[in-house]
């Protein structure tokens, strides 16, 4: 599956991940037989270009969550390779935690959560520094002034404690987190999900202006089309582990080629739309544990055919009209 | 610089009106009393060295067995002529610091054993845990007999006895705590920030955990001591002529009837020192306990208390509907502050209706609908003011009886979260049966099969087999049917749906949303929808009420009001949506926050994010200005004012 994205890979790929599975469970049991295996993301093959935001679409439990943290080194590979500027990024983060941590960051769904309570903003923004660089404490100082500057937030902050601050002000602290080492790519998981759409709009600006100002490199994960549209320069849709469709912004938005991508754009609510698109109740996600041998999403297709059900389509069984558009459909939707 | 930042911006927020730790520990009268007598021991027992006592340790034959109150002998001599007094004062001395080393010694180590087990899980978890669980699998009192059977008699050997007795009490609890702070997302922060494991484990797990050693400690003590005692009475422990509480008591044993003050004495310090470090202890717990400090020591009340003047109650209003809510106030009391959560919300609902309430976290919308049944919880909420009538019936002035039999049967709600609704438990079936059993006097079959109507008139697939389904088994948007379902059990005339969408995926919650219109327009119940999603309200509500700071600031028909807002705010906040097929589209954000509720400003709540503020904007009240009897706006100075309204 891996060689048809090589043909297209430019010198620009930043980051290439390279058909990769991440599966949980099947451990051996003590006793004989196997723990019952989930594929959490499946022959994954994607990569991300220096200087653009990405957007990985997709509901619940279809696999964007294991993708970022697999990115990011929180969790390696069952199989297949990720590569970071030509480095494996999975040799790495055996290697050197602390390489592949300066590169790449991560920016989480629940900005308080992942704030620790007992600490103040001062340590949990000079532990990157202390940890990943190797300023003095007058470097590190300055650099705490700066990242504060870059997120908005007051200087007097920084002796606060995480409970104190509101959502938006604490998902600004996680960013300046990530931004603290320097990084040259962050993954963006749900970033803005948690917050109030006032507060969204405050947060999508900020990573749009920290973006130019840095010549960042963004994997912006979310389960809203509407943002990641606004955001994104290309858009990859997940379902069910694997990847559905995947080309540019524009393309997939105007024309989408899976019927999936198709149904999440429109069942997305909008203010003065009426007509909302809804399917039968009995249309659920495959079992994990036994997933289908044909197309995931074959049983809740309107397309679906016989070929759908038996045999799965590759990454790139259709493409579109724009370059680098792709989808794993045996019956595309074709759209003047 | 770092305390006058923290006192000046911070504490101003009504923070000093929670009560500190220590008024909460003094408001605590058991505990107090513990604290007190616990004190006065220990003092006494530090300054047995520089007391007038006599050597406690010097015997003389000749007053051996003085009763108590006796001149020279205030609680008497033990059968070798002995001072039990300062015995007593002695040997509470070794008592308490043999407890308390103890139990510092079992901290220590249960606590690193406890940590690194549930940080560093599979194998060196397995092999921990497994090695506390065959120390627990002993007797403890054989276990420390048999350390001191091998380390020999004597007292420091017992202390080793009793704290490894104890590390697995540690270990354990300490475990599961950091089990589950280990997959916090701090922890996975501070990876990324390049902490190592040990750092992390230390440095960022340990503080998280640090409370719930000190409130183990604090209930332990109490029993090393005792279990200290217990060893040294049978003659494992203190070593004579070196003498704790147990061995005093051992050793009185022998005169125990001629002589009952030689044991009684020891026995009843024993009791006291325990009793006293209990109290205190478990005050220490309810303290630091978040849990318990969250209010769960509070008595739940059935039903949120009403206080409002009777001479001011307002009318229904002149447009009658099944739910009408006149100028409802709902405050919340957290120690001096009052936080004003709803100031004066009207809403009127028609049958088959549906109203959407659309405002910011925080802007009072969801109190609103918890204070239409008295679902919000007293202490520290009341309702302070207004009524809402269902169907011309105060609601507020009803008696709980009656509110419990509407709960459920004529108002029924739908919450955000359907997993945390429903009961883990008990199947869905069983759950679906009470919700319509309390409301009508059904057999069970009977019920089984409203049930099974009812599974089928929210669309679940399968309706009649998914009964035995437990909500573990369910996905989030059958879960949300089953409440829906759960909800339209008893022919509810109002349905009040707080965000129920919100935790669903954007797929389920469009056949949720449709399923919520379809079975409007079929039961012709009216809905009361609350949600921050303007796009979802386009999909369902006729009309709208868009609430900021506790107060509706604009209410009108759904399309008029998306189309042709009036207040800044509204407008602000449609304009900050991001829409689909329209990238290009710069999100427009509000800056600022909403200000916080004990404290609002006079005036214009969003005066000062507004962007068209003007000088009479912060004096007065400002009124909810009704252009046409579906069409009103707080505003001074409204947008949009030449479209038709």
């Amino acid at each position: 599956m891996s060689e048809h994205m090589a043909t297209d890979q430019t010198g620009s790929a930043l980051l290439a991940i390279d058909d990769v599975e991440r599966i949980f469970g099947g451990e051996r049991k003590l006793f004989g037989g196997r723990t019952p295996a989930v594929h959490a993301v499946q022959g994954l093959s994607l990569d991300v270009r220096r200087g653009e935001t990405l957007g990985v679409v997709g509901e619940s439990g279809c696999g964007k969550s294991t993708l970022a943290r697999l990115v990011v080194g929180l969790d390696l590979p069952t199989s297949g390779s990720i590569t970071f500027n030509g480095e494996d990024l999975a040799e790495l983060a055996r290697k050197d935690r602390n390489a592949l941590a300066r590169k790449v960051q991560y920016v989480f769904q629940d900005p308080v959560a992942s704030l620790n309570p007992r600490k103040t903003i001062r340590t949990i923004l000079e532990a990157p520094l202390r940890h990943l660089t190797d300023m003095n404490a007058d470097a590190r100082e300055r650099r705490l002034n700066e990242l504060l500057q870059a997120v908005n937030l007051a200087p007097e902050f920084l002796e606060r404690y995480p409970h104190e601050f509101s959502g938006g002000q604490a998902q600004r602290i996680g960013i300046a987190r990530a931004l603290a080492a320097g990084p040259e790519l962050i993954v963006l998981d749900e970033p803005v999900s948690a917050l109030d759409v006032s507060v969204q709009a405050q947060v999508l600006n900020l990573l749009d202006k920290l973006k130019e100002e840095f010549g960042l490199t963004y994997i912006f994960i979310s389960h809203d089309l509407s943002v990641v549209e606004s955001v994104s320069d290309r858009v990859a849709v997940m379902y069910f582990g694997r990847m559905a469709e995947l080309g540019p912004s524009r393309g997939i938005f105007r024309a989408p080629l899976h019927p999936y991508t198709d149904l999440l754009m429109r069942s997305a609510p909008a203010p003065g739309r009426h007509d909302l698109m809804s399917e039968d109740a009995s249309a659920e996600l495959p079992d994990p544990y036994d997933p289908p041998p044909g197309c995931a999403f074959a049983a809740r297709c309107p397309n679906r055919t016989d070929k759908c059900v038996e045999t799965r389509p590759a990454p790139d069984e259709a493409t579109g009209s724009a370059p680098g558009h792709i989808a794993a459909c045996h019956h595309p939707l074709t759209r003047a | 610089m770092s305390e006058a930042a923290l006192n000046s911006q911070s504490r101003p927020k009504g923070k000093p009106a929670r009560p500190g730790t220590a008024t909460l520990l003094l408001n605590n009268t058991l505990a107090t009393s513990g604290l007190i007598v616990l004190t006065l021991i220990c003092l006494i027992a530090l300054a047995a060295p520089v007391l007038p006592l006599p050597d406690p340790d010097v015997t003389a034959p000749a007053n051996r067995l003085i009763p108590p109150f006796t001149a020279g002998h205030l609680l008497g001599t033990d059968d070798l002529g002995r001072d039990i007094l300062s015995r007593l004062i002695w040997g509470t001395r070794v008592s308490l610091a043999v407890g308390l080393s103890a139990t510092f010694i079992a901290a220590l180590f249960g606590s690193l054993l406890g940590l690194v087990a549930g940080y560093a899980g599979g194998r060196t978890d397995a092999l921990i845990m497994r090695g506390i669980d065959m120390v627990m699998a002993f007797p403890y009192i054989l276990l420390a007999l048999a350390i001191v059977a091998v380390l020999g008699a004597g007292l420091l050997n017992a202390l080793y006895a009793i704290a490894l007795v104890n590390i697995p009490f540690f270990a354990r609890n300490i475990r599961g705590m950091t089990l589950g702070l280990s997959r916090r997302e701090f922890v996975d922060a501070a990876r990324l920030s390049g902490k190592s494991p040990p750092q992390i484990l230390f440095l960022e797990i340990l503080p998280n955990v640090m409370p719930v050693i000190v409130i183990t400690m604090s209930t332990t003590v109490g029993w090393m001591i005792l279990e200290t005692a217990g060893l040294s009475f049978l003659g494992l422990g203190a070593q004579p002529p070196q003498a704790d509480l147990g061995s005093i008591l051992g050793q009185g044993r022998k005169v125990l009837f001629t002589s009952p003050h030689v044991s009684v004495i020891p026995g009843l310090m024993i009791f006291v020192l325990v009793m006293s470090i209990n109290l205190f202890g478990d005050g220490v717990r309810d303290i630091l306990d978040p849990r318990l400090r969250a209010g769960s020591l509070t008595r739940p009340v059935a039903r949120t208390e009403v206080r409002r003047d009777n001479s001011a109650i307002p009318k229904p209003s002149a447009r009658g509907g099944v739910l009408d809510v006149r100028q409802m106030r709902t405050e919340f009391q957290v120690g001096s502050s009052v936080y004003k959560a709803v100031g004066g919300v009207d809403l009127n609902l028609k049958q088959g209706e549906c109203l959407g309430i659309v405002g910011e976290s925080g802007s009072g919308k969801s109190v609103t609908a918890m204070s239409i049944m008295g679902l919000v919880p007293t202490p520290p909420g009341r309702i302070a003011g207004g009524a809402a009538y269902l169907d011309g019936e105060d609601l507020f002035a009803a008696s709980d009886r009656r509110v419990r039999d509407l709960r459920g049967g004529s108002v029924a709600y739908v919450f955000q979260d359907p997993l945390s609704t429903l009961h883990p438990l008990f199947t869905i079936g069983e759950q679906l049966k009470e919700a319509i059993t309390a409301h009508q006097p059904l057999s069970n079959t009977q019920a089984t099969e409203k049930a099974v109507e009812l599974l089928s008139l929210v669309r679940m697939p399968n309706a009649r087999k998914r009964l035995g389904a437990y909500p573990h088994e369910l996905s989030g948007g059958m879960r949300q049917r089953v409440c829906i379902a759960m909800a339209l059990a008893n022919d509810a005339k109002v349905l009040i749906a707080d965000e129920p969408t919100t935790a669903l995926d954007v797929t389920v919650q469009s056949q949720i949303l449709t399923l919520m219109n379809g079975l409007r327009r079929e039961r012709n119940s009216a809905i009361l929808f609350i949600t921050h999603d303007f796009g979802v309200v386009s999909a369902l509500c006729d009309r709208v009420a868009v609430m900021y700071a506790g107060r509706i600031v604009e209410t009108g028909r759904t399309e008029d009001v998306l189309n042709h807002p009036k207040h800044p705010y509204t407008a602000k906040l449609i304009e900050c949506v991001p829409v689909l097929g329209e990238p290009e589209r710069r999100l427009d954000a509000i800056e600022g926050r909403p200000p916080v509720v004990d404290k609002l400003p006079e005036g214009c709540a969003f005066a000062d994010r507004c962007p068209f503020v003007q000088a009479d904007c912060r004096r007065g009240e400002i009124d909810l200005e009704m252009s046409s009897p579906e069409r009103g706006v707080r505003c001074l100075h409204p947008l949009n004012e030449e479209a038709p309204a």
